[in-house]
């Protein structure tokens, strides 16, 4: 079930540069419904699932298991730690929630007073309290490096939505399972790529587009939302299907891909919505750009208050993609 | 080969002939493969008799920051941008070696008797700084120093204190020197040392070498900025001179291998070599084009701690330049 395996992988521990554990269930869900699996020296997933046809060509599919997070640059006498973000995590967000180390450990984020008057306050305002009262103590609990992250959470809101750190891109990497795990005698050769250290620059796929040396690139990503009160974000809607990327500035989508999607949704019956964003990148940016080039494309699901503790997406959103991608398979 | 050689060669990014040549000198001593690469890196390889070791490369940059020419004004004065990253505030008043000839020049700004009290406020940028060759006028100084010769600070090599040196180009003579001493130490696996260039314009020369070398493991010797002086509170020092060898788990560039940088740690550890942790993310290095290239490489940093790096003077302890090279050779020795 699409539900079970997205609180699966929610659960798990995966800053950016730290993702084995995320990848460790990812293969447990997996295991005896795919061909291969191999991990490379970012720590890629990279998992193969053959086509039927002989000339099947092959779909690099790539979701970024990687989560956004602090890391420790600092453990001060009184015991509290300082931070540096990892990712495009932002202070305001992150102030005054509980955040998580690898080994279960938890912590407050706080913020120093604002005396200098700024409006927007920056990292090294941040502290992190972890109930140590001296560096000694601090230091049997976390060592400089650790990262932490928002403190897992699932939380259903109404019918369809859940709330939760990590959504993005952890519920493309649902996504992603549960398509290997659906696919059956396909015509074209999958390869499931849960790719590393997006949020720092799409370096992980960048890697793996090169090894895979895929004909099609496709990225499972989330993308920001236009629904709710004075956003000024993109006309995408939460409950409206899943988006078919355009462009955004890692990439315009290439238009054969871009046009199987939608033929994909008109097959599956799905209504999809289109997405322009003017900022922004996935996967799909490093896979287009790999080697002589790759045409690739993004499909996205719609995700309130992205890089925040409660991104909500909807998960009717989620099964319309799972359909679309399963007609996708056959099309491309 | 010594640090003060190697300091004191010339070499701007894109203009690392010299050094490369007293290098390639030092390593054919010490290894049969040396070549040079399209990207003008020095690849110093050594095949391994043990197949199922990793490749391992060992990366250090060869170019320092420098000026280049860029204009000559009518009384003779030549106009100059710089190579990386040099703050304007540190240039004036200090000496240079211009082009081929090297030629001695100084950097001069405006006496402050006749300075405004606004002048003082102001910091002097590179439109408003000068090289002074001692040229007549333009004619003169174009033929001594034509349009895109490159200039470096002149600094001679320092030893001071107890264990300090002061020099230029500590980032990263360090690391090419070490690079030579990793080259002496028996590995079983294929291992590289390769001399880079172009670094600190956006890890150039890297790029090339990192997709034709394709690691299992690339370590990277740096020299990183040190910020341990006058009252800078703790969490903003990043590293200190004199604690070690400083392993990074993250920089701007790249995020280290958590497997490889506990290792590194758990090495250091055991053979009680001195090293610290480099508390910021700050700066990028050749680490993020041996990750990005290809199919990818484990990558990790180790750096020499220098305060006012980027300048004519880096200052650096000898003790953590010999930190540098133990744990690179410990690392290997424990694979």
């Amino acid at each position: 079930m699409l539900r079970d395996t997205l609180q699966t992988l929610l659960g798990a521990y995966g800053p950016t540069g730290q993702e084995h554990l995320v990848a460790d269930k990812v293969r447990e869900l997996l295991s005896g419904h795919v061909d291969s699996m191999r991990t490379d020296a970012l720590g890629n997933l990279i998992v193969e699932k053959f086509g039927a046809e002989e000339n099947a060509k092959t779909i690099m599919i790539s979701a970024h298991m990687d989560h956004i997070g602090l890391v420790v640059t600092d453990i001060e006498k009184e015991g509290f730690l300082r931070v540096h973000a990892v990712g495009g995590i932002s202070p305001r967000l992150v102030a005054a929630r509980k955040v998580v180390f690898a080994d279960g450990t938890p912590g407050i984020v706080a913020l120093e007073p604002n005396t200098k008057g700024k409006k927007e306050p920056e990292m090294s305002d941040l502290f992190v309290d972890i109930g140590a009262d001296s560096r000694e103590e601090a230091e049997k609990l976390v060592s400089i490096g650790d990262v932490a992250v928002y403190a897992p959470d699932f939380t259903a809101l109404g019918r369809h939505k859940v709330a939760s750190p990590a959504m993005d891109n952890r519920c493309a990497c649902a996504l992603l399972v549960e398509l290997l795990m659906y696919a059956e005698g396909q015509k074209n050769t999958i390869v499931g790529v849960f790719s590393t250290q997006e949020e720092v620059g799409l370096r992980g796929a960048r890697v793996a587009a090169y090894a895979v040396e895929p004909d099609i690139g496709l990225a499972l990503d989330v993308t920001a939302w236009g629904d709710t009160p004075q956003t000024k974000l993109p006309a995408v809607k939460l409950g409206a299907g899943p988006a078919v990327k355009i462009m955004d500035r890692s990439m315009i989508a290439s238009p054969y891909v871009r046009d199987k999607l939608f033929e994909a949704a008109q097959a599956a019956g799905v209504a999809v919505q289109r997405e322009v964003l003017a900022f922004g990148g996935t996967d799909g940016g490093a896979i287009q750009l790999s080697r002589g080039g790759v045409p690739t494309g993004t499909l996205s699901i719609p995700c309130r208050y992205v890089h925040s503790a409660n991104e909500v997406i909807d998960l009717r959103d989620m099964e319309g993609a799972l359909k679309v991608l399963l007609q996708f398979i056959e099309l491309a | 080969m010594d640090l003060k050689t190697l300091t004191e060669a010339f070499g701007p990014s894109g203009c690392e002939q010299e050094v490369r040549a007293l290098l390639k000198e030092a390593a054919q001593a010490l290894c049969d493969d040396v070549s040079i690469d399209r990207a003008g890196n020095l690849v110093c390889r050594r095949k391994g008799s043990d197949p199922m070791k990793p490749s391992v490369t060992f990366a250090a940059h060869m170019d320092e920051i420098g000026f280049i020419i860029t204009g000559h004004t009518e009384d003779g004065l030549l106009r100059f941008r710089p190579v990386g990253g040099v703050d304007p505030r540190v240039v004036v008043s200090k000496w240079v070696l211009v082009g081929k000839e090297r030629l001695r020049g100084v950097i001069g700004a405006m006496a402050i008797h006749l300075q405004t009290p606004a002048d003082r406020e102001r910091v002097l940028d590179y439109d408003n700084l000068f090289i002074d060759i001692g040229a007549r006028d333009a004619k003169e100084a174009e033929r001594l120093c034509p349009l895109g010769a490159y200039a470096v600070f002149d600094t001679p090599y320092t030893e001071f204190g107890e264990g300090f040196v002061a020099a230029r180009a500590l980032d990263d003579r360090v690391g090419c020197l070490n690079l030579l001493d990793i080259l002496k130490s028996d590995y079983a696996g294929d291992l590289c040392c390769v001399f880079v260039t172009q670094e600190e314009v956006g890890l150039r020369g890297s790029r090339g070498a990192a997709f034709h070398l394709q690691p299992d493991i690339a370590i990277i010797l740096e020299g990183t900025a040190a910020n341990d002086l006058g009252d800078t509170p703790e969490r903003f020092q990043v590293c200190v001179p004199g604690q070690g060898v400083a392993v990074s788990f993250m920089d701007r560039a790249s995020i280290a291998n958590q497997q490889l940088y506990q290792q590194l740690l758990q090495v250091a550890q055991e053979h009680g070599i001195p090293h610290q942790v480099k508390r910021a993310v700050t700066g990028g290095n050749d680490a993020a084009s041996f990750q990005q290239a290809g199919k990818g490489a484990r990558t990790c940093v180790l750096s020499v701690p220098c305060r006012y790096i980027h300048s004519g003077n880096n200052v650096a302890k000898l003790s953590d330049i010999k930190a540098q090279a133990d744990l690179a050779i410990a690392f290997l020795h424990s694979l």
